[in-house]
């Protein structure tokens, strides 16, 4: 299956390689710096290059290229998705997953992938199984480590690989016990020139961070299950029981961990909270263009608009923009032509505005496209869906857990036309 | 230059010149030679530190060292020859060091196999270890090392861990597998045994890595599946996600050549004069246990599942599969990717699947360029009349991106959707006419090239486009659309007979400067233009040709040649020259526009060799349906109830197996998982979708009807099914005729009269119990239990039994009808204010080889009351937890009976003789000694025999010395032998020692003793 697996950064140099059967070149990477050359962009980089004698897929995370090299028909599938654990343990065992944390932790990130693939074959993705084999770093044991002269193995022999509850670490012990779990939506929508809707979904996950003693059965039951049109579970939700029940039991890893991730049904019309109005104008003769944006709440079922942040990419031709913001900070870059502003909360009584007029280059004619705009924002306290948690109960465990539930709702790729 | 010559020899030494440290300044007067050597002894310095490192008595000092070699090793640098320094440490104690030094072996071993062999006698000796995960580490290593000579010492050591009785010892085995194929490939012979007898392994943790290797070493062999196919649908669910795609994967090509297509074309079925299709059975029950799976959150494994349906599924259900591939395309982008690309070829054979979804498909100006280019691929596939206006609506904003590649793409799909569909044909080439007067040249040739396809299917309409076309010429630079429209002038020149010798004329004067392709179309637009109106174009075709005559390229100098003999009559030109209007002004066909995607779906999808749409290196073609159905009588699995003991025999005649020192068990334990499991086991997960659930994850429900809508939903299933083929019908009856014998044998037992005594028993005089069965093989006498303090254990808490407490122990009797069972007596109390109605086990989960024997249902139990019953559990020799469902009319409460070690053995009488005769025979690795001391109280002959007999269920064998304490006992279910010797020495001072084949019963029952001396 996966022979070796090659970690490249922004600047083309291969700062880790490692093996899982024989030796493979590193120079078999060329032809991944070749791609990589042709592709103006590094999301254009193709996930799949096939070479002579072998096949290179990649992923491109963090500004990282994680480049698997496999020899044999294997699922291009099986091999990204394996990637893509690959970056989220890192993640998860360091915090962020950059190229300097993967340098500062070179020996505990080989010791990780040395235990997650067995001959290319994966063996132990599981974060709390990999955990329990390798300690993640922490600065208080690296400290101890270097006096003590101790070590981030774990000493115990790894029996989560051996249970019938794999992704639970055995032994949890915490003096506070809390589960906690965040209803996070986020709406996917195209708004076309006048405003109206071209698409809008909503996709939502709840992520839970878990810290509970024992081998705790918990029980989350909705509202109003029938929102949710298709969801995909963690390992650990019985399926039946929510087939039966539309209720949510599981036994759940210790940490965090997205619990499941949900579409809600297309039959249910989506609110779309905030409205932007434009008028983006390059005239022919001039070389200059005028801007103007407004920002403005809409169905928001009574909740503040935050963290609302507007890009765009403007053409080419447009050398600068002088503008100014009614409210929050922006800037335009000339080199990458990208306009960022980003607004801060919406107050619906004065309506956050950014104004002003763009330098054209001179002699060319103007654009034929109006740029798009890529909304961002956050609205605390509301799942837009609708969706509610009815209870959480726990089973098997006598003690009291606090229990805490938090909704958000986020724009996906929110995207006006213009 | 000195660097040449540390170059080489750096290169000599290893392979890597990055070793080489930054070159320091030498005094030029220094020779080259002078300044080599002193280089190369200052990399060996650096190695040198690290040696000593290495040699210190310090862990902490080796860590240090091994943690820099492995980063070198992680920066793709050389350490190839620290090689001897690190194989010492093979064998240390540090468990990081060690760590670290399997992963340098493994990475040099091949290098080094000389040095190599010196750490393998580790590993045969990790090999033996008691303990399961160390067992399977030292094979993984071992595994790994890819040095040809230690191929039989791997081979052996892979069989023998495939009868391991950890699951996990044979899931590595599993792995290893293919490791030794690849180093070997003569073994394959044997590999496919070993492969055969994990196939037949009843767990999931190594039904996913054991298809992997079969896969890996012998995909051909599909008869090794049929045995094991109903077994690995039934397991699917429960198999972790990787093992899933894998098994998935196979599947589906199994199913290819075992069934028959579900699509039969029925016209097709009645000429042939068949019999009506129906579904096999096996079919179905391959669709209905990988459904549930689309819901994983492995995209991997969603994938597999939709190949799967879309490969093997009657057409009818197909469509469920799209909403999850829809799903996918909100992961990654490289997910996104590779499911678009399947989405594009499934588009084109089944079109409805996808239509509620086009919104999904709809492209946004952040999507990589790659992403946007499949959207508009499977856009285009599922235009239709119906959508086909809101489509270029889409297309028209796309038409005005920033993204040239993209739009270039969208001016593609508009022209394949013109083709495609005739009712927007006009609308579309008027779009594109539009585009003509685009600002950026790239989209106005894309415009040109794909207008020049669509006039070829209706021309005549379309002269006033020509024309503006002819225009063009001016300024278009693009060479491909350049030549598009000189073809397109030249073909249909009598349309524009005015503009076509004007445009020749231009061309003419510009030929020298234009590139290859214009060039040969401006000759044939010379050529055509001489046949239909010689009078006006005659001298600039002569002029041309004679241009073309003199040029560089000889294609081009090849063509004018050939066209001046085809056209220009003289009088040598033979007979072509009356016919070569009619060569160059023939009707041609017009250019069918289609995706690249079509026809893809002849590999699987899913698959590397579909994504490259090129056969990859061992691909496993997807076979055809077969025209005749194969027997399906081959995936019967017969109900096996033959006696233990058989089994046994078998193992004595393989003395392979049996001979290997200390672990016989392990065989046992996977044989006889087989043999107790049977039919019954995969018929238990046959309604249970999503298995775990339905198995015994069943907690606290507030009905029961978590379980019984299984059933209704199984019977369901068989009634769609009815008709399917009598056999299968046949075999179900059998099977069901299997249960209610079972259900018999339990009816009978539940007169027992152990079943109604209240309370719990205190230990019961060792009398009556005549009827205890011996255990068979040995001349030993059983002896009627012993007895020190009685423990009871919680099942079920008063508050999470809401009410019900269920407490238990171990009675220490012999459990009735079956010896090899541990008799586990288990006492209910009703703490609630209502009855309880119809108590029961339901629902068992056992590993591979346990069995449970339930104890009869109690009707009701009145409001504070309590009842005591018995049930056995053979538990395999193994302190694996037995889980099962305790319900009640309306809970089911999920627990488990973990048997302490002493409890899973019974006493045996025999004499002091006896007994040291047994004794020499378990020596070695069988024979473990351990010291302690002995706390004050326990310094009794009474209190040492009472501490002993309470932690483990053995009987006193008499001893002639003084000081010393011999007890003696054997497994419950397989009779090996258990013995215990303690020797007290001076004061608190005493050794313990345990012999039995059994290793890790022997160390844990010495944990376990010791623990009760010291309390």
């Amino acid at each position: 299956m996966i022979h070796s697996l090659f970690l490249i950064n922004a600047s083309g140099d291969i700062f880790l390689e490692k093996h899982w059967k024989s030796v493979v070149s590193r120079s078999v990477c060329d032809y991944f710096f070749e791609a990589q050359e042709r592709a103006s962009e590094a999301e254009n980089v193709p996930p799949v290059i096939s070479t002579p004698h072998h096949y290179l897929l990649s992923v491109y995370r963090h500004k990282i290229f994680f480049v698997a090299v496999i020899q044999t028909e294997v699922p291009p599938l099986f091999v990204i998705e394996f990637l893509h654990r690959v970056v989220d343990t890192f993640q998860d065992y360091f915090g962020i997953c950059s190229e300097v944390m993967i340098k500062d932790n070179v020996v505990v990130v080989y010791e990780v992938l040395e235990e997650m693939l067995d001959n290319g074959f994966p063996l132990a993705t599981e974060s709390n199984i990999l955990k329990e084999l390798i300690k993640p770093p922490t600065i208080l044991r690296t400290v101890v480590n270097t006096i003590t002269g101790s070590t981030n193995v774990g000493d115990q022999l790894p029996t989560g690989q051996l249970s019938v509850v794999p992704w639970r670490r055995t032994g949890v012990k915490y003096t506070n016990n809390e589960a906690y779990f965040d209803v996070i939506e986020e709406i996917d929508a195209i708004i076309d020139k006048s405003g109206s809707t071209i698409t809008a979904e909503i996709q939502g996950v709840i992520d839970a961070c878990v810290k509970l003693t024992g081998m705790p059965d918990l029980t989350l039951s909705f509202m109003n299950p029938r929102l949710l049109d298709d969801v995909s579970f963690h390992p650990c939700v019985r399926f039946k029981r929510w087939e039966s029940e539309r209720i949510l039991s599981f036994i759940p890893p210790d940490g965090n961990f997205r619990l499941l991730s949900y579409h809600v049904s297309a039959q249910n019309l989506v609110a779309i909270p905030v409205y932007v109005k434009h008028n983006i104008n390059f005239r022919d003769s001039s070389s200059l263009g005028r801007f103007e944006i407004t920002v403005g709440p809409k169905q928001t079922m009574g909740k503040t608009i935050e963290g609302v942040m507007v890009t765009s990419q403007m053409p080419k031709g447009v050398l600068n923009m002088s503008l100014t913001p009614s409210q929050g900070t922006h800037i335009f870059d000339p080199v990458t032509k990208l306009l960022t502003w980003d607004v801060g909360k919406i107050n619906p009584q004065k309506l956050p505005s950014l104004k002003g007029s763009m330098n054209l280059q001179a002699g060319t004619s103007k654009p034929d496209e109006n740029p798009t705009i890529n909304l961002q924002f956050k609205i605390q306290q509301l799942a837009i869906s609708g969706l509610k948690v009815n209870r959480l109960d726990m089973y098997g465990e006598k003690y009291k857990p606090f229990k805490g539930i938090k909704y958000m709702t986020k724009a996906g790729k929110f995207q006006v036309r213009t | 230059n000195p660097k040449p010559s540390i170059r080489f020899q750096e290169e000599e030494r290893g392979r890597s010149p990055a070793t080489i440290p930054a070159v320091p300044r030498t005094t030029p007067s220094r020779s080259n030679a002078l300044t080599a050597t002193s280089l190369s002894t200052l990399t060996w310095c650096r190695h040198d530190d690290l040696k000593e490192m290495l040699d210190s008595n310090k862990d902490s000092l080796k860590l240090e060292a091994m943690k820099r070699i492995v980063a070198m090793i992680a920066r793709g640098k050389n350490a190839s020859d620290l090689f001897p320094a690190v194989v010492k440490n093979v064998a240390c104690k540090n468990i990081e060091v060690k760590k670290l030094v399997y992963v340098y072996l493994v990475r040099y071993a091949e290098e080094q196999q000389d040095l190599a062999l010196l750490s393998i006698s580790t590993f045969q000796r990790g090999l033996k270890d008691p303990n399961q995960l160390i067992r399977a580490s030292a094979l993984r290593v071992l595994s790994s090392i890819r040095v040809p000579i230690i191929v039989p010492i791997m081979m052996l050591a892979i069989k023998e861990a495939a009868s391991d009785m950890s699951p996990y010892v044979r899931k590595t085995a599993a792995h290893a597998i293919p490791k030794l194929y690849s180093l070997d490939s003569d073994q394959k012979d044997q590999l496919i045994e070993v492969i055969e007898k994990l196939l037949a392994d009843k767990t999931t943790l190594v039904a996913g890595s054991v298809v992997m290797a079969f896969e890996e070493v012998c995909p051909e062999r599909i008869d090794l599946i049929h045995k094991n196919y109903r077994k690995l649908c039934n397991l699917l669910i429960d198999v972790e996600e990787w093992g899933q795609v894998v098994i998935i994967n196979m599947l589906t090509r199994y199913a290819r050549t075992q069934f028959l297509s579900p699509n039969q074309n029925a016209e097709a079925a009645s000429l042939a004069k068949r019999k009506p299709y129906v579904m096999d059975p096996d079919h179905r029950l391959l669709l209905r246990n990988t459904k549930p799976l689309l819901q994983s959150r492995n995209a991997a494994v969603v994938m597999a599942v939709a190949q799967l349906y879309f490969h093997l599924a009657p057409k009818a259900e197909v469509g469920v599969i799209a909403k999850a591939l829809v799903r996918l395309l909100r992961s990654h982008s490289e997910v996104q990717y590779v499911v678009l690309q399947n989405v594009a070829t499934m588009s084109i054979k089944r079109r409805g699947m996808f239509e509620p979804y086009l919104k999904s498909f709809y492209i946004r100006s952040t999507d990589p360029t790659q992403i946007k280019i499949l959207k508009l691929e499977v856009l285009t596939n599922l235009a239709n009349e119906t959508n086909i206006s809101t489509i270029l609506r889409e297309f028209q904003t796309y038409i005005r991106s920033m993204d040239k590649d993209f739009v270039a793409a969208t001016i593609q799909a508009i022209g394949r959707c013109a083709t495609n569909i005739g009712k927007v044909r006009d609308t579309c080439l008027n779009g594109l006419v539009q585009l003509l007067s685009n600002r950026d040249e790239l989209v106005v040739a894309e415009s040109v090239v794909v207008i020049k396809k669509l006039l070829q299917m209706q021309p005549a309409q379309h002269s006033e486009i020509i024309k503006h076309m002819a225009k063009l010429t001016d300024n278009i630079q693009v060479p491909m659309a350049r030549a598009s429209i000189l073809w397109l002038i030249g073909e249909y020149c009598e349309h524009v007979p005015k503009i076509a010798p004007d445009v020749l004329r231009k061309m003419a004067k510009s030929f020298t400067n234009e590139e290859d392709i214009v060039k040969l179309q401006v000759i044939n637009l010379a050529a055509k233009l001489y046949l239909t109106n010689s009078k006006q174009s005659k001298l600039l075709t002569q002029y041309v040709l004679n241009l073309a005559k003199y040029d560089q390229n000889y294609d081009i100098r090849d063509r004018a040649r050939f066209i001046r003999q085809l056209i220009v009559p003289t009088e040598k030109s033979g007979a072509l020259n009356k016919y070569a209007k009619k060569l160059f002004l023939a009707q041609k066909p017009a250019p069918i526009l289609e995706s690249s995607f079509k026809d893809r779906d002849h590999f699987q999808l899913g698959s590397l060799s579909h994504l490259l749409n090129a056969k990859a290196v061992g691909y496993q073609e997807l076979p055809d349906w077969p025209d005749e159905a194969p027997d399906p009588s081959v995936r019967n699995v017969e109900v096996r109830g033959t006696p233990r003991r058989e089994k046994r025999k078998e193992k004595v005649e393989k003395p392979f197996y049996s001979d290997s020192e200390g672990e016989s068990g392990p065989t046992e334990s996977a044989d006889s998982g087989e043999s107790h499991h049977g039919g019954a086991s995969s018929r238990g997960h046959h309604g249970g979708v999503w298995g775990r659930a339905g198995m015994w994850w069943e907690i606290g429900s507030s009905s029961s009807s978590g379980t019984s809508s299984s059933s209704s939903e199984e019977e369901d299933e068989e009634e769609e099914e009815e008709g399917s083929g009598e056999q299968s019908e046949e075999k179900e009856g059998e099977e069901e005729e299997e249960k209610r014998k079972k259900r018999k044998e339990k009816g009978g037992l539940r007169k027992c009269p152990l079943c109604s005594s209240r309370g719990l028993p205190r230990p019961l005089s060792p009398m009556g119990w005549a009827w205890w069965p011996m255990l068979s093989c040995g001349p030993w006498q059983l002896l009627s239990p012993a007895f020190g303090a009685v423990r009871t254990y919680e099942l079920l808490h008063r508050m999470a039994g809401e009410g019900l407490s269920v407490e238990y122990c171990f009675s220490r009797r012999p459990f009735p009808g079956d010896p090899h069972m541990v008799a586990v007596q288990i006492q209910i109390s009703n703490n609630t204010d209502a009855e309880v109605k119809s108590l029961r086990v339901s629902e068992p989960k056992l590993l591979a080889g346990m069995r449970i024997q339930e104890f009869p249902e109690i009707e009701s139990l009145a409001p504070g009351d309590t009842a005591s019953v018995v049930m056995g559990i053979d538990f395999c020799d193994s302190t694996q937890a037995a889980n099962f469902q305790l319900c009640t009319h309306t809970r089911h409460f999920y627990v488990s009976i973990q048997p302490p070690v002493g409890e899973l053995m019974a006493p045996v009488f025999m004499s002091e003789n006896e007994f040291r005769k047994e004794q020499g025979k378990l020596t070695g690795m069988s024979e473990i000694t351990e010291k302690l001391t002995l706390p004050e109280k326990c310094r009794s002959d009474h209190a040492i025999v009472q501490q002993v007999t309470s932690a483990a269920n053995v009987g006193r064998v008499p001893c002639g010395a003084d000081n010393e304490y011999r007890f003696a006992a054997k497994t419950v279910t397989s009779g090996s032998l258990v013995l215990i010797t303690l020797e007290w020495r001076e004061g608190a001072a005493a050794q313990l020692t345990v012999n039995s084949e059994k290793m890790v019963i022997g160390t844990m029952l010495v944990k376990d003793i010791i623990q009760a001396l010291a309390q």
